[in-house]
């Protein structure tokens, strides 16, 4: 198990090299002179120029890629903003507790709705409640995110004025996001738990445990449901790391100061450092909730814990 | 690799020119069904098949086949109202200028922000344009954005797949971590840095829309390919001398087709969805362009006095994925039905 977690670790290093390439070249491809970003329009020619050689913008590509290389691997810099002059490291450290409890609330109301219907509409295939909810999931999933917040602030705010309709710092300014957020991957995860459990709820030892006399609740919970498990954990480690990845939209429609609103903000004003110390810092963490997922699996289910030695 | 020539027998010209004999052994059950069962055309009856008598049947067979699949889509309620959604998208898409009650740019400043009337079904904007005119032109690009994302990541992520599944080995291995960088970075955000670093516009929103999501493209490929690339019918087509292109576009493709007329379908919804994201926080497509998530974006603005803004361009993106949706499940219930539930 731990020689498996380990070459996991590994193979990360290549994927954050890849990433940071990718981004990196994308950044300098981006339209917008950096030395003219940070003096403004006003600033001369010549103190344009001379700024841009100071930054070392007139080496060629590689140089300047190995140079930021450097500086992330070795020095653990991320750099400063074009805009704020203030550290990249600074300002996302800052910024993660908002989305991580953005993403934490979002996955909760997501896992207290998606889970119970999702099981209760597989024990009842084909009756009223699982026909209705089964729609209402795909309506969910067919939502635009940002629309959706959207119109929770038209209800809840302009019209009943019960929740604020932006900012993150009181409860009350997070019940709106959270629910958008929640509601939209309550219906990826109803349909997963749901398809899950019929699946499991036919397999043989369900039956024997009815045919030796059962509880059906315990057939349910204790025999299905533990089964079941494993690939509703995979979509909700999956969209809790996609979430992390800040639900830009959602920051966006609520002014919500998390990571996927500086991203584009950082993006609209071209800060290329905030943007390529952005993406990486949300590539390393959602491989990382994706290591930790695998790993949780080998937790629950012996079979897979055998596999990874 | 090597194995593979190890294996190549070398059959008479005349058969290896033959499409009657690829066709043969591309039996049609086994376009999709293709567990180990009914792999039932063995190489003899592919070398055998005379010419003149292979041609009917194999044709019949295959267009029995996808009206089998229609059959069982047919059955489905949920999936004709999701078609039923999409045919009447389509058709307001081709018939834009004749049903739409105005132009799309038409604008009449004395008659801004006006709600719902009989003359205006679903109101006016700020610059007193008619919003349902506006959403039926705006069909036509998110139709398009759609499909033509949708075509970039299918034909990119399906060549690397099917490159990648059928190979193997290094090749694999460099284009498979290739896919998993592009994957460690949510696809909205590669979306957004790839229109920021191509600048907005319809294109670049196509473009970038459409490289986000080629991973699950590719993945999907490899994963069929790998399932099929060992079953006999592809021995019988090395067999008879077809070279691995052939292979791979005559025989493991149509074999992979079930789940990515699937994925295209649901692709399609998730391109459209993104591409409304990118046009709502301003890196989509520029005014006056009716689009529908730039429509949103305006309406954002005035949410508190004019609901009606934000509200039908809203319900148009969440009809047409909805419609997506229910077809795009049908139709795996269809072409696969061990998968349904």
């Amino acid at each position: 198990m731990y020689k498996y977690i380990l070459r996991r670790l590994l193979l990360l290093i290549p994927v954050i090299l890849g990433v940071t390439f990718i981004i990196f070249t994308m950044m300098y491809f981006t339209p917008g002179d950096p030395a003219r970003i940070i003096l403004g329009e006003q600033a001369s020619e010549t103190d344009v120029q001379r700024l841009r050689a100071e930054m070392g913008l007139d080496d060629p590509f590689f140089i300047q890629f190995g140079r930021y290389i450097k500086d992330v691997a070795v020095n653990q810099d991320l750099g400063r903003s074009y805009r704020s002059n203030r550290s990249v490291t600074g300002e996302l450290v800052a910024r993660f507790p908002t989305t991580l409890k953005l993403a934490g609330l979002g996955v909760l109301v997501a896992v207290a709705m998606g889970i119970p219907i999702g099981i209760i509409s597989a024990t009842k295939q084909y009756s009223f409640f699982d026909n209705f909810s089964m729609v209402l999931a795909l309506v969910g999933v067919s939502m635009p995110n940002f629309w959706q917040g959207m119109m929770l602030i038209l209800a809840f705010s302009v019209y009943l004025g019960w929740f604020p309709s932006s900012g993150f710092s009181t409860w009350k300014h997070m019940v709106l996001p959270a629910l958008t957020i929640g509601t939209s991957t309550a219906a990826v995860i109803t349909r997963m738990t749901r398809s899950s459990m019929l699946e499991v709820v036919r397999q043989d030892y369900i039956r024997t445990a009815r045919a030796k006399g059962q509880v059906e609740s315990k057939v349910i919970n204790r025999h299905a449901l533990k089964n079941a498990l494993i690939p509703i954990l995979t979509v909700v480690g999956l969209q809790f790391g996609y979430l992390l990845g800040g639900a830009v939209l959602t920051e966006t429609i609520f002014s919500i100061p998390g990571l996927g609103n500086l991203m584009v903000q950082s993006i609209r004003t071209r800060d290329f450092p905030m943007v390529q110390g952005g993406v990486l810092f949300i590539a390393v963490t959602f491989s990382f909730v994706n290591l930790i997922v695998d790993i949780l699996y080998a937790y629950v289910d012996p079979r897979i814990r055998s596999q990874y030695k | 690799m090597q194995e593979k020539h190890e294996e190549k027998l070398v059959l008479d010209q005349e058969l290896r020119d033959d499409p009657v004999k690829e066709d043969q052994h591309r039996h049609p059950e086994h376009q999709i069904h293709h567990d180990s069962q009914t792999i039932d055309a063995p190489i003899e009856s592919t070398v055998n098949a005379t010419v003149s008598s292979a041609m009917k049947p194999a044709n019949q067979k295959k267009r029995s086949q996808w009206l089998e699949v229609w059959r069982r889509l047919k059955q489905n309620k949920a999936a004709m109202v999701g078609l039923f959604i999409i045919t009447i998208l389509i058709l307001s898409a081709i018939f834009a200028p004749w049903i739409a009650p105005y132009h799309y740019d038409d604008q009449d400043l004395l008659r801004t922000f006006q709600s719902p009337s009989r003359e205006h079904l679903l109101g006016t904007d700020n610059f007193g344009r008619d919003i349902l005119s506006r959403i039926i032109y705006g069909s036509r690009i998110s139709l398009m954005v759609g499909f033509i994302a949708v075509s970039i990541s299918l034909i990119v992520g399906g060549f690397l797949g099917a490159v990648a599944g059928y190979y193997g080995g290094r090749l694999d291995n460099i284009i498979m971590r290739g896919i998993d960088i592009l994957m460690a970075i949510p696809s909205i955000l590669l979306a957004i840095s790839i229109v920021a670093s191509l600048g907005p516009g319809l294109r670049n929103v196509m473009i970038a829309v459409g490289i986000a999501t080629i991973p699950t493209y590719a993945r999907i490929v490899r994963a069929s390919v790998i399932t099929i690339k060992d079953q006999e019918f592809i021995e019988a087509a090395r067999a008879v001398g077809a070279n691995d292109m052939r292979i791979i576009s005559k025989h493991i493709m149509p074999n992979s087709l079930a789940p990515l007329i699937v994925q295209g379908t649901l692709g399609v919804a998730n391109a459209i969805l993104s591409a409304a994201g990118l046009s709502f926080i301003g890196l989509g497509f520029q005014p006056p362009t009716p689009e529908w998530g730039a429509m949103l974006s305006q309406g954002r603005q005035y949410i508190r006095d004019y609901w009606h803004m934000t509200t039908f361009p809203g319900l148009a993106i969440m009809t047409t994925i909805f419609g997506l949706n229910l077809l795009g499940d049908g139709l795996r219930d269809a072409l696969d039905p061990r998968l349904k539930n």
